[in-house]
């Protein structure tokens, strides 16, 4: 009997030895592996989003530690600055463009080059070619295309017989010059989610709506775009998130003008915040940009996902 | 409309877009070659005379190779540390179930949502405060931790699909979580390690506003500062800024046909994945 105990005893300490292992091997693990993800993530992603909230409540330059409280003071002159209600108006423009003209842009061109043949695939590459290039360089490459004096527009006005115009410094054709870039430049994108989501919808039930005599356009509207709402859900979420943060191509092509009429909401923060060391006002801007993209997030994803329930 | 005419019709307005889409780039490749004054006759078509001296004047100036180098060590910087940072984490949710691990995974995917822009002054505060301004670092750091959340969502989901008698085998044999992670989960992740990898380089070799708002050292410009920094030099001299942009975005363009199945994955697997 003793014998017995001593051997269940033995038993038992080595099941516990080597779960202490396991636990150990897994504790090091984890302290090993995460802490480098949390610090840089928390370091420079969240404490600088709560920071903003922190500095909007200040006046201060970036010097010393903020020290003057303001209260809401930077919020309501935000909220009474004009030219932050263009940049409101002009961010929501490009949401719009882009979920109005790109995306169904984007649709049609995936409906035509989806299929898997080398013309295709050649057409593919060329429409995603803009997304890969910087904003800047796409800008720049625009300004000249739109430049008064040696661009192609230019040319194309002198054809005409008309005046030229420049296009980036008119108050009513800048932002419309923009958008077509931003379209331009992100169709592809919006393309290229189409196709892979196109190329998984079954060929059979394709093929069988053929045989019962649909056409093309039927086809596309009745089978092939339902089956894909996923995609369309997922691409309008990037289209809207990603108007929301339009800066790149705004510098090179307007810098903002004229007279502040192309701003949108980071261009604006960066201009009347950062560069003129308005810390807390800059900051009051990343506020209301930051809540936009919540709310956004939030009431989309809650329509999308009710919207596929029904 | 029969078959072959809505082909027909297809095939020429897929054309009529990629020669608007192809059209500024042509443009800008052209322009580069010709003088200004040709430039502003002809801003479009072929030039008359093929004319390199623009291109060899900015590849003879050292400020150009710079810019590239900088860009070039920044973003090869920021694609290694977010794919270890990135797999690491994703290695530890995937593969060990502790005590508020669900937690913190949410909370490391928090950025998915967040516009990079809104923590951008702050990011300027902190950045300074830490005695990193004009450094690399600047750069690499705050890029790296912005593209954690999608790394470290596109890595967990490639993980999970991992065979699991794979390391339970491994276990048995006295293999460490840390080898385990480093010998087998690894090198067996190449697919996706490239697709992050792609996609991070990408984004980190085309940023601006955050080298804009860290770097003032013009020594450590990356290509799109050096790019506005020659612009503000040339202004209207649209023949040399055409030709500097056509050489910026040349080595995108050879990168994106060589590596396209990776960068085309990349650039949109997020998206179909997420």
């Amino acid at each position: 009997m003793t014998i017995m105990t001593r051997s269940a005893v033995h038993k038992r300490s080595t099941t516990d030895r080597i779960r202490k292992n396991v636990v150990s091997g897994r504790l090091s693990a984890v302290l090993i592996l995460l802490p480098p993800a949390l610090i840089l993530f928390s370091l420079f992603v969240i404490l600088p989003l709560v920071d903003a909230a922190y500095y909007s409540g200040f006046s201060w330059n970036g010097y010393g530690s903020p020290s003057d409280f303001v209260g809401t003071e930077n919020y309501r002159r935000l909220l009474d600055h004009s030219v932050f209600h263009t940049a409101l108006w002009n961010t929501a423009k490009l949401i719009l463009v882009s979920l109005l003209v790109q995306m169904p842009l984007a649709l049609g061109l995936a409906l035509l080059v989806y299929r898997r043949t080398p013309t295709n695939t050649l057409f593919r590459l060329v429409f995603f070619l803009p997304y890969i290039l910087a904003e800047v360089a796409a800008g720049l490459i625009w300004s000249f295309v739109f430049d008064g004096d040696y661009g192609i527009t230019a040319m194309m006005f002198q054809a005409l017989g008309e005046d030229s115009v420049y296009v980036l410094s008119d108050h009513q054709w800048a932002f419309p010059a923009i958008m077509t870039v931003i379209v331009w430049k992100y169709f592809g994108f919006h393309m290229m989610i189409y196709i892979a989501a196109l190329q998984g919808v079954p060929n059979d039930l394709v093929e069988a709506a053929r045989l019962e005599g649909a056409r093309p356009r039927q086809i596309a509207w009745f089978v092939q775009i339902p089956m894909i709402k996923h995609a369309l859900v997922v691409s309008g979420f990037f289209a809207i998130i990603g108007s929301l943060q339009i800066f790149d191509i705004i510098i090179p092509m307007t810098n903002g003008g004229p007279s502040n009429s192309t701003h949108t909401i980071v261009t604006y923060l960066y201009s009347f915040g950062l560069s003129r060391l308005n810390i807390g006002f800059g900051s009051a801007a990343a506020v209301v940009l930051f809540v936009l993209a919540i709310a956004i997030a939030f009431f989309y994803q809650r329509n999308t996902t009710r919207e596929g329930q029904a | 409309m029969n078959r072959t005419t809505r082909n027909t019709l297809r095939v020429i307005l897929l054309i009529l877009v990629a020669s608007l889409v192809i059209g500024p780039l042509l443009a800008s490749f052209f322009g580069g070659f010709k003088s200004n004054a040709e430039l502003r006759t002809n801003p479009l078509w072929l030039p008359g005379n093929w004319d390199p001296a623009n291109y060899a004047a900015i590849l003879f100036d050292g400020n150009f190779w710079r810019y590239l180098g900088n860009s070039f060590f920044i973003s090869s910087m920021t694609m290694l540390l977010t794919l270890v940072v990135g797999a690491a984490a994703a290695y530890v949710f995937a593969q060990i179930r502790f005590f508020g691990s669900k937690m913190i995974l949410s909370y490391l995917l928090l950025g998915l949502m967040f516009p990079f822009a809104a923590a951008i002054l702050p990011l300027f505060i902190k950045v300074r405060d830490l005695g990193l301004l004009d450094s690399y670092w600047a750069v690499v750091l705050p890029q790296t931790a912005f593209g954690l959340s999608l790394a470290i969502l596109l890595f967990k989901a490639f993980f999970d699909q991992l065979p699991r008698e794979l390391f339970e085998a491994a276990y048995v044999d006295g293999c460490s979580y840390l080898r385990f992670f480093w010998s087998f989960t690894l090198p067996l992740s190449t697919p996706i390690l490239a697709t992050v990898g792609v996609f991070v380089f990408v984004q980190s070799w085309n940023n601006f506003l955050l080298p804009l708002v860290v770097l003032n050292d013009r020594s450590l410009y990356t290509w799109p500062l050096g790019m506005m920094q020659f612009q503000g030099e040339y202004l209207t001299q649209w023949n040399m800024i055409l030709a500097f942009v056509t050489l910026t975005i040349a080595p995108a363009v050879i990168f994106f046909l060589a590596a396209q199945k990776y960068i085309v994955a990349g650039l949109t697997g997020g998206s179909v994945k997420g």
